[in-house]
């Protein structure tokens, strides 16, 4: 199904001078995001650091200043069948009349073009990204009856079907449950070791050396981005954070002072 | 309400007026389900509203009453109503609600303006427009009928056919946009048939009341399912069926046809409200209530048993009903005690002493486990 050749040594993303500003406040400023093929990368910044403003101005759904974004060397609007997206879980109404399994089938609708509806293998692949995610079992569930962890898992079912090479992540792990995490973790892992390309947003700095492979440290500037071991630093962080992170010997303590939003 | 319905197979006004009635009560229960789920209830008032200027223009300009031409002009300017809250809302700092009830206003008087400007002209054939104020199901000719079946079928066709597309930007726009749909085109078309589910009712039930005939059948039909499609069919169903008895209702009480059909509908969304199964406050609260009266009895239960464990050997040994109270409130305690009673856990002894009976003690050691077992959900 998938046309063309593989850009061999090409990254994954690339966007260059991304500038975006809201009325006359600049939320993103002159920031570069290189993301190699076939790695985890986490976005990190403190709130209000333009982390979300990032993924959306990749995606296309903002429209930045000044900048552009290449995926797999190619405009992204050539290439948005290789690219999925997981939002954040609360930016949707989880009252809406409709079942688990449905949400997933809307990642096969890219697929479909228009006025043609999902059919059986719209739907089996639906359960099969299901299964993936350990939530075969509720696949008829109303999506309100689901608690937060298992939307999220539904969410990142969603992107799977779209069988994509460019996962985009809004925070796939905001106040989900220990079984979510790990779930997601595992899921991560499983997608590299397919020769995907994973970039979260992620909020606890705890966590980001274990999950991840690379780090991009952003506050409307990119302060530093690369390898995990020698980016996260103290020292990166605290350029990032602006001094607010106690952190201590190399080993970042700043999930509390960084409130979930 | 007999002679009505029996009416209805020989009565050809009547017959005309069920029918139009449930037409728009089809076209403005289905589209009007994906207004209420897009929380674009309000944007359907102001449109409503809207689209008086746009009757009354159409008559002035072509001087016919043709339905076709009048629901023209209604669907332009309910249309322009609508571009022009998204233009205030983009270019100026005005918040939607405000942009509005700005839009509403400034049209609907504009509309006025025009409607008595016309009401003062010799001009033949004006009679009737003031009715699309509050609507006038008996005025409703065979070519009105006609012209709405027409046009509803086209609002509903384009509903089914981009079913799917509708769906996705009802619930996740955002990722809408990320698979190559153009979610704003797609956003005005959808708009765009909602403005003709409008129209299709004006006549009848006037551009006043005409939104609630958009959010009544959606938001009763919310109540009983959980999947889009049953409710989108259940609101076209309510939209007819209060279409329908309203329009008779008024044409045989001889009130107004709007207000009328819109009280009906509103019986559907207080009866959906307070009765659905699930999310009905009627058994959402008996619920709530059953639960406390379950954990009551579980804790009077529990405080028995250990104030039988204190007496060791002797398990049914008789308590003393202030025993208990010291905890709880005499009346929750008595009412536990009687119902416990009843189903055989506890028993009062001659003295007036209360104890829990074998089954009783039973059930409390294995609550007890029940309780203490990690991960349980309760």
């Amino acid at each position: 199904m998938r046309i063309g050749l593989r850009t061999g040594g090409a990254l994954a993303i690339q966007a260059t001078d991304l500038t975006l500003a809201y009325q006359q406040q600049p939320v993103l400023w002159d920031v570069d995001l290189e993301v190699p093929q076939g790695v985890l990368m986490a976005i990190v910044g403190p709130n209000g650091a333009g982390k979300t403003t990032l993924l959306r101005a990749v995606l296309g759904l903002l429209k930045p200043a000044a900048g552009e974004v290449l995926v797999f060397g190619q405009p992204y609007a050539d290439q948005r069948r290789r690219v999925a997206y997981v939002p954040q879980r609360g930016s949707v109404d989880w009252d809406f009349p409709t079942t688990a399994l449905d949400i997933v089938t809307m990642g096969t609708y890219g697929g479909l073009g228009w006025v043609r509806r999902p059919g059986t293998s719209e739907r089996t692949r639906a359960a099969a990204a299901l299964a993936q995610v350990g939530m075969e079992s509720y696949a008829d569930r109303q999506i309100s009856q689901l608690s937060g962890g298992q939307q999220q898992r539904i969410f990142l079912a969603r992107a799977l079907v779209q069988d994509a090479d460019v996962y985009l992540m809004d925070e796939p792990f905001q106040g989900v449950d220990a079984t979510t995490e790990r779930a997601i973790v595992e899921l991560l892992r499983a997608l590299r070791a397919d020769g995907k390309t994973v970039v979260a947003v992620h909020h606890d700095l705890q966590t980001v050396t274990e999950y991840f492979d690379e780090v991009t440290l952003l506050n409307v500037r990119r302060i530093a981005g690369g390898p995990v071991d020698r980016v996260f630093t103290e020292e990166n962080l605290r350029l990032t954070y602006g001094g607010r992170v106690a952190g201590i010997g190399g080993r970042a303590v700043g999930n509390d002072l960084e409130p979930s939003s | 309400m007999i002679d009505v319905l029996s009416g209805l197979f020989v009565d050809h006004t009547l017959r005309t007026v069920a029918l139009g009635s449930a037409t728009l009560g089809i076209v403005s229960g289905a589209l009007g389900a994906f207004a209420v789920l897009r929380r674009q209830a309000l944007l359907g008032d102001a449109m409503s509203h809207a689209a008086l200027p746009g009757v009354a223009l159409a008559f002035l300009l072509t001087g016919s009453r043709a339905p076709l031409v009048l629901m023209l002009g209604a669907a332009i300017a309910g249309w322009l109503a609508a571009a022009a809250i998204v233009g205030v809302v983009r270019t100026s700092r005005v918040k939607v609600d405000s942009a509005m009830a700005l839009t509403l206003s400034v049209f609907f008087g504009a509309g006025l303006v025009v409607l008595t400007f016309i009401q003062r002209q010799p001009a033949a054939g004006k009679a009737g427009l003031d009715k699309f104020l509050f609507g006038q199901a008996a005025a409703m000719l065979e070519s009105d009928v006609i012209t709405m079946v027409a046009v509803g079928a086209v609002g509903l066709f384009g509903l089914l056919a981009l079913w799917k597309e509708f769906k996705l930007l009802s619930f996740d726009p955002d990722f809408a946009a990320t698979l190559g749909m153009p979610t704003r085109r797609v956003d005005i078309l959808l708009t765009s048939l909602l403005v003709i589910a409008i129209v299709v009712g004006l006549k009848t039930v006037g551009v006043v009341l005409m939104s609630a005939m958009v959010v009544a059948p959606g938001a009763a039909a919310r109540q009983w399912t959980n999947r889009l499609g049953v409710m989108v069919t259940l609101s076209a169903c309510f939209g007819a069926a209060a279409g329908v008895l309203g329009a008779l209702l008024s044409t045989t009480a001889e009130t107004s046809t709007g207000p009328t059909i819109v009280l009906v509908a509103t019986g559907l969304v207080v009866v959906s409200l307070l009765f659905a199964p699930a999310r009905g406050l009627v058994w959402v609260r008996m619920r709530a209530w059953r639960s406390r009266r379950m954990l009551a009895l579980e804790a009077v239960i529990a405080d028995l048993a250990s104030l039988a464990a204190q007496h060791g050997s002797n398990a049914t040994h008789p308590h003393d009903i202030g025993a208990l109270n010291a905890v709880r409130g005499r009346a929750v305690v008595e009412r536990a005690l009687t119902e416990l009673a009843a189903d055989g856990l506890a028993r009062q002894h001659d003295t007036g002493g209360w104890s829990l009976t074998p089954r009783g003690l039973a059930e409390a050691d294995r609550l007890a486990r029940s309780r203490r077992a990690p991960g349980v959900a309760r």
